[in-house]
């Protein structure tokens, strides 16, 4: 999937997680803001990396702002703005439920 | 480093000079009463001055000395900063401090600690700015955590020698003869205070509220004051009932408070004349109003209820629900208004309430205590005093105390709180020892103690899911996935002291 | 035997928070909203999330429901997203004919098919919000196989009979009572619609009774505080139970005897009386009563 321009999903209510991916030259950069940032920090990093290399997008940069998200919305929240990113409004459920869990 | 009975390892100087913990009653010896140095009072003499300042002129207060406070004004004290203001101004330095408690609003503590006004604390709690501080390392001492048993223990026992305890007085005559129903700012019951007054070396009452000789009832008696100020202001009464929970709407709190209540009405204890003592958090509260419920269709009546009293309280002592209500502190202003206008409303001192040293406490008397928790482990050790990110936030308060003493304690707590596991694998810091719990409630069920198999065979047939405290741990890591441990640095920053005075955890910094 | 369906709970799709706990709170069913709780621009990201909350969480203690958008706003993305992430019924809103449900049947049988899913599997339910919606209430519960209920709501219906809600609900009685009948002749459950006073027990009470009485399975709850309200009045009488005990034994005995017919004191049992002591039994074990 090629993103095109920035693009955000998720809220900065509690449990969710604001995820915001813009265009870069090269390579993934992951910016993360947590309340659980000592206890889940690595993992809220891996989580989005893996779903952004799922959705074959190598050249961006994340800001995440997390408030207590569980994996499963982090997963949300990153394809939703990645699709946001992408232009593309339909989903590719087939692919996606291929790889989510 | 030694391993104390909990394999929680302390630093080998403090477990010599406190003892490690060994059991909740391994440590209860006899011993000698701390005795006091008494300025006898004259006929003529005034013990009224004009200040804080003369006051502490007048007791000769000079670097090295240990002061008190008691936390009965909770996030409305003006008292602590003032004294410490006043102390700081006069350049008296290296101070202990021996508060009953820390509040949000002693951040300028910060400050003191800094410019080595203060130099040692003990406390029940260390809350907000000032707990992340000390958890950052500003102290060259440990703070010394004690529940409100184990101050009680500490004061009487000589471990704590209060030189000069400054009281804040919601009214006070210029005697010194002191209650908290009284007054502008009243707080209700001064049950902590009382410690302090009874063995501190000199005791300044301080008061906005200055009546005519004799002021009663009396909390604090003549007897125990040295010295008596008149201020504008010693709280702020909007402040005192900060932070207490009405009736919780939250449905989760209910759910779990649905499950406590349903654990205390099927347990044996539940019988007329029965005894329990119930927190201030939404569950909590919630607790109540479902066993006011059972009470009332089961025609069954408490002896009494003890504790940090809050309305809730005092709806079911006016309901006749419950016969007596023992005060050791108010937690909003009903429960202060009845203590001054119910004489089945009875206010005890800390001793009375919570010490292991003492000729029985109260607690020793109780059925059935609801507790809180920050973290629960899978040896039902209970950490009220470490957030999940290490940095002290919370207060020891009666949880070691009551835990150990009653009949069944049950610690009720949501299974997860955003991402953060309740139910963990290890608790960051021991406060209360898995030995004192009995049942763990959560939304999803409960977990009753393998150490209780009379309470298993007594629920086997509750009507609430129960699981092994494994699974519950399972079930929320599942959820929120593992933590990773928290890097701590090689410094103490806190000695979580037992009640008997022993040490079952060290904090370090972060 | 029917399910029991007395509470199902709304549950907001953009809100992360509420979504796991949901089944925690005792309903029957759970029922996430992609539509009037979600606004327009949210729409994919609610969608996301639901999905992956149903690929995540262990919804097996309730039945899952989902309020997908019409058709032509994203429904057809709702039903593929929703049916792929296991959800027992989708609820359309606002149906109004039966050609409303047979176009989302057919949604949901392409997915089935595309994905290899047993056509049939998912089931589906309607809201009657509209006055043509109540008229077409029969062709509307018969309108596909996947049919499992269908529910009334209020709100939409009463402003468009231009009326509103009142305590003794006169103004919905024509409504209950015809998507009632429309259930039952279709043989599918009658769900009520929400009472919208959070903090208003009492009144909670009075209108569960009265659907209750009028025949409804139950109710939709905006507040997991309104569940135990509604099903204690579900709970069947001490008496009932008894009774449905003895015809639940009758026919233990008619099977083990071979027999065709259940009897009971000497009396022969009709086999919808059979299954609604089956229905009984079910409520009042749900309903924490002792039954064996």
């Amino acid at each position: 999937m090629k993103i095109n321009h920035p693009a955000t999903a998720g809220t900065l209510e509690s449990s969710d997680i604001q995820i915001t991916l813009t265009p870069a030259d090269s390579g993934t950069t992951i910016q993360l803001q947590s309340s659980v940032e000592k206890q889940f920090g690595e993992q809220i990093r891996a989580v989005i990396a893996a779903t952004l290399t799922k959705l074959g997008i190598e050249e961006v940069a994340v800001e995440a702002n997390d408030k207590g998200a569980l994996d499963c919305t982090i997963k949300a929240r990153t394809i939703a703005a990645a699709y946001r990113a992408a232009d593309n409004k339909t989903f590719d459920w087939e692919e996606i439920n291929a790889w989510i869990n | 480093m030694v391993k104390n009975k909990l394999n929680r390892e302390i630093p080998t100087p403090y477990a010599d000079q406190y003892g490690v913990y060994g059991g909740e009653f391994a440590n209860i010896r006899l011993y000698n009463e701390h005795a006091r140095h008494i300025k006898p009072v004259k006929p003529d003499h005034s013990k009224l001055v004009a200040s804080i300042h003369d006051a502490i002129v007048a007791t000769g207060l000079k670097d090295g000395m240990t002061i008190s406070f008691h936390h009965h004004f909770r996030e409305g004290d003006y008292v602590m900063n003032m004294v410490m203001a006043e102390i700081a101004k006069m350049g008296i330095k290296n101070l202990s401090i021996a508060p009953s408690s820390i509040a949000n609003v002693h951040e300028p503590l910060i400050e003191h600690i800094k410019n080595g006004v203060v130099t040692n604390i003990t406390s029940s709690g260390l809350r907000d700015k000032v707990g992340a501080a000390i958890s950052n390392g500003i102290m060259e001492n440990p703070v010394v955590i004690r529940s409100h048993g184990g101050r009680a223990r500490a004061i009487a026992r000589g471990d704590i020698h209060i030189d000069v305890a400054f009281l804040g007085a919601p009214s006070s005559d210029e005697y010194g003869n002191v209650n908290g129903t009284k007054g502008k700012a009243t707080c209700g019951s001064l049950g902590y205070a009382m410690i302090d007054a009874k063995y501190a070396d000199q005791v300044v009452a301080i008061t906005d509220s200055l009546v005519p000789y004799p002021n009663t009832p009396i909390s604090i008696p003549q007897t125990d004051v040295d010295y008596v100020v008149q201020v504008d202001a010693i709280g702020d009464p909007t402040g005192i009932a900060k932070g207490a929970t009405r009736f919780t709407k939250n449905p989760k709190e209910l759910k779990i408070a649905e499950y406590a209540a349903e654990v205390i009405t099927k347990s044996a204890y539940f019988k007329n004349g029965f005894s329990f003592q119930t927190g201030t958090g939404g569950s909590s509260l919630a607790v109540a109003r479902f066993l006011r419920e059972a009470m009332l269709k089961q025609d069954i009546k408490a002896s009494f209820a003890l504790g940090g009293i809050t309305n809730s309280m005092v709806e079911l002592l006016k309901e006749g629900l419950v016969e007596k209500v023992i005060d050791v502190q108010d937690f909003d202003h009903p429960s202060a208004v009845s203590l001054g206008e119910n004489a089945d409303h009875y206010e005890i001192d800390a001793n009375m309430y919570a010490s292991p040293l003492s000729k029985g406490a109260v607690i020793n008397q109780l059925d059935i205590a609801i507790l809180s928790a920050l973290e629960i482990d899978t040896d039902f050790n209970v950490n009220v005093i470490t957030g999940s990110d290490g940095i002290i936030r919370g207060a020891s308060g009666g949880h070691s105390d009551t835990s150990a003493a009653c009949k069944m304690s049950m610690v009720i707590a949501p299974l997860v709180r955003g991402r953060i596991p309740t139910i963990v694998e290890n608790v960051n810091t021991v406060v209360t020892p898995g030995a004192s719990v009995d049942v763990v409630v959560t939304e999803v069920g409960v977990a009753i103690n393998p150490a209780r198999p009379d309470l298993i065979e007594m629920f086997k047939h509750l009507k609430v899911p129960q699981f092994s405290i494994e699974t519950l741990k399972e079930m929320a890591y599942t959820i929120t996935g593992t933590p990773e441990p928290i890097q701590y640095g090689d410094k103490v920053v806190a000695l979580i002291e037992y009640r008997d005075g022993t040490l079952i955890d060290v904090v370090h910094n972060v | 035997m029917d399910k029991l369906r007395r509470t199902m709970m709304f549950v907001p799709g953009a809100n992360p928070g509420m979504l796991r706990d949901a089944p925690i709170y005792g309903a029957d069913a759970i029922m996430f909203d992609l539509e009037d709780a979600v606004s327009l621009k949210e729409k994919d990201t609610a969608r996301m999330l639901v999905y992956s909350a149903l690929k995540t969480f262990d919804y097996s203690s309730v039945e899952t429901v989902v309020r997908v958008n019409a058709l032509d706003a994203g429904g057809d993305q709702d039903i593929e997203a929703m049916v792929l992430g296991g959800i027992n019924v989708i609820r359309l809103p606002k149906t109004e004919t039966a050609q409303d449900i047979r176009d989302v049947d057919a949604v949901i049988t392409a997915v089935e098919e595309k994905y290899g899913i047993q056509v049939g599997t998912t089931r589906m339910m309607a809201a009657i919000e509209s006055a043509e919606g109540v008229l077409n209430a029969r062709e509307i519960a018969q309108a596909s196989s996947r049919m499992i209920g269908i529910a009334l709501g209020a709100e939409d219906y009463l402003t468009s009979q231009h009326t509103h809600r009142s305590a003794d609900g006169a103004e919905l009685s024509f409504a209950r009572n015809y998507i009632l009948h429309a259930a039952r002749e279709a043989g599918i459950a009658a769900i009520d619609t929400v009472y919208t006073q959070v903090d208003n027990e009492e009144g909670l009470r009075h209108e569960t009774e009265l659907i209750k009485q009028l025949g409804f399975d139950g109710k939709s709850v905006i507040n997991p505080r309104q569940i135990p309200v509604i099903n204690s009045v579900f709970a069947p009488a001490l008496a009932e139970v008894q009774k449905a005990r003895e015809i639940v034994a009758g026919l233990k005995e008619a099977e083990a005897k071979g027999a065709g017919v259940v009897s009971v004191n000497g009396q022969m049992v009709d086999k919808p009386v059979v299954e609604r002591a089956q229905y009984t039994i079910a409520l009042a074990k749900a309903s924490g009563m002792e039954v064996d």
